[in-house]
């Protein structure tokens, strides 16, 4: 299966250089790229990449991303980034390599086919939240507030969390919830 | 409809234990037909006159009970007594809340005893409004919709109801079960692994499937046929 990339950068001139390098790998499937990290945590959810290669200098916090899928994040620098930061990050492609290094850095930093369809029917951090929210009664609005997400975020963790359990209502998603231990029983009304 | 469609449907001269043999599940149709056991060799048509029923709808239902993309036409519905429509489905309503949903919920209650603390509880609680949500549903059916059934069949029309609104509010009832499914054969602990389990989930999948037919034989067989009966009492 192919890995699916997400480029996120403002440079449409680093873009498309990416794309032109990606092309052709039988490997990776590019992604529609986003310019912006505004709508990323949307992105995320929405289209479940394999691989964000993002220019760090976009995001603050990475662990925000990652509350938000499995994927595999790698950084995208042409300029200098802290070693704090690029800690963060899976991999680090710097705009200077060469082809077979940058194709060869997305390969490793990705996993391996095995690992990735194991994980894939897991509840990520962020879906547990709505959940737990959910089995607590909480309107996809109060759930939007509470995890200072869009309520069209939240509508896309319940469809992800429904197509992974095979659960639709809220009451049979509360009584999964109780069954996984992820609300004691004092936190129900 | 499709021509090998057609030859496959059951026709009248089939021994009716033949369909049986053929096709298991369709023995809990007959009571709710009208028929009875017991009928021998006998075909499809000698039963059903002996006991009343229409031949032709005893087989559309059967038809559509056993062929998954089996639609019958408007002219096949309008050709068909449906006499012994509103009377199939009461009893078909009766089946669920008497003897299916009793059965489904005998076997969750032991599973409940097994949980710990109040899972147990909330686990049979979420079938019981389940159950409430379905009995509510059907009621609304024997209350609203079958009489105003009956009044058009004996040819009056009842301006208080009108067949468009059933589409709009015919409430899904089939999904709650398939999430009741779910949790029961993926997410409970491993200490309740008992029989009650697998005969649980059996019978919900038998109800699962039956629900879904009855939910179509309402939408595609009674809705076209009220339809046409208010259009006609109407000019």
């Amino acid at each position: 299966m192919k890995q699916r990339l997400l480029i996120v950068e403002p440079s449409e001139l680093i873009i498309e250089g990416l794309k032109s390098i990606l092309e052709g790998q039988i490997r990776f499937k590019v992604l529609e790229p986003e310019m912006s990290a505004d709508h990323l945590v949307e992105r995320l959810v929405a289209v479940h990449p394999d691989i964000v290669l993002i220019n760090p200098t976009l995001v603050e916090h990475v662990s925000r991303l990652r509350n938000e899928g499995t994927m595999t994040l790698v950084a995208l620098v042409y300029q200098y980034v802290e070693h704090d930061r690029l800690k963060q990050y899976d991999g680090v492609v710097d705009i200077r390599d060469s082809r077979a290094v940058i194709i060869e850095t997305l390969a490793q930093a990705s996993p391996g086919e095995a690992d990735a369809g194991r994980s894939n029917y897991e509840l990520t951090k962020r879906e547990t939240a709505v959940l737990v929210q959910l089995a607590q009664g909480k309107t996809n609005k109060e759930i939007a507030d509470a995890l200072n997400v869009s309520v069209h975020t939240v509508i896309s963790h319940r469809k992800n969390i429904t197509h992974k359990t095979g659960i639709k209502s809220v009451a049979g998603l509360t009584v999964y919830a109780m069954l996984n231990n992820l609300i004691d029983e004092s936190s129900l009304m | 409809m499709k021509q090998n469609m057609k030859s496959r449907l059951f026709s009248s001269e089939t021994r009716l234990s033949d369909l049986i043999t053929a096709h298991p599940s369709l023995l809990t149709l007959l009571t709710r037909l009208g028929l009875s056991l017991g009928f021998g060799d006998r075909s499809i048509d000698d039963v059903c006159q002996d006991s009343g029923v229409d031949t032709d709808f005893f087989l559309l239902i059967c038809n559509v009970y056993t062929f998954n993309n089996y639609v019958p036409s408007t002219a096949t519905i309008l050709g068909t007594d449906m006499t012994g429509l509103v009377p199939y489905l009461e009893k078909s309503h009766k089946y669920y809340v008497d003897k299916r949903l009793p059965h489904i919920e005998r076997h969750l209650d032991a599973i409940a005893q097994k949980l710990k603390g109040r899972i147990g509880q909330v686990f049979i609680s979420f079938f019981q409004e389940y159950k409430q949500e379905v009995i509510a549903h059907f009621r609304h059916e024997e209350i609203e919709v079958f009489p105003h059934i009956r009044a058009l069949m004996t040819g009056e029309r009842d301006k208080t109801y009108s067949i468009g609104e059933f589409l709009h509010t015919h409430s899904d009832i089939e999904g709650k079960l398939d999430d009741l499914l779910n949790i029961v054969f993926k997410y409970l602990p491993p200490q309740v692994d008992d029989d009650n389990v697998l005969d649980v989930v059996y019978d919900i999948l038998r109800l699962s499937e039956d629900l879904k037919k009855h939910t179509f034989i309402e939408e595609k067989i009674m809705v076209p046929l009220v339809k046409h009966l208010e259009k006609a009492i109407l000019s």
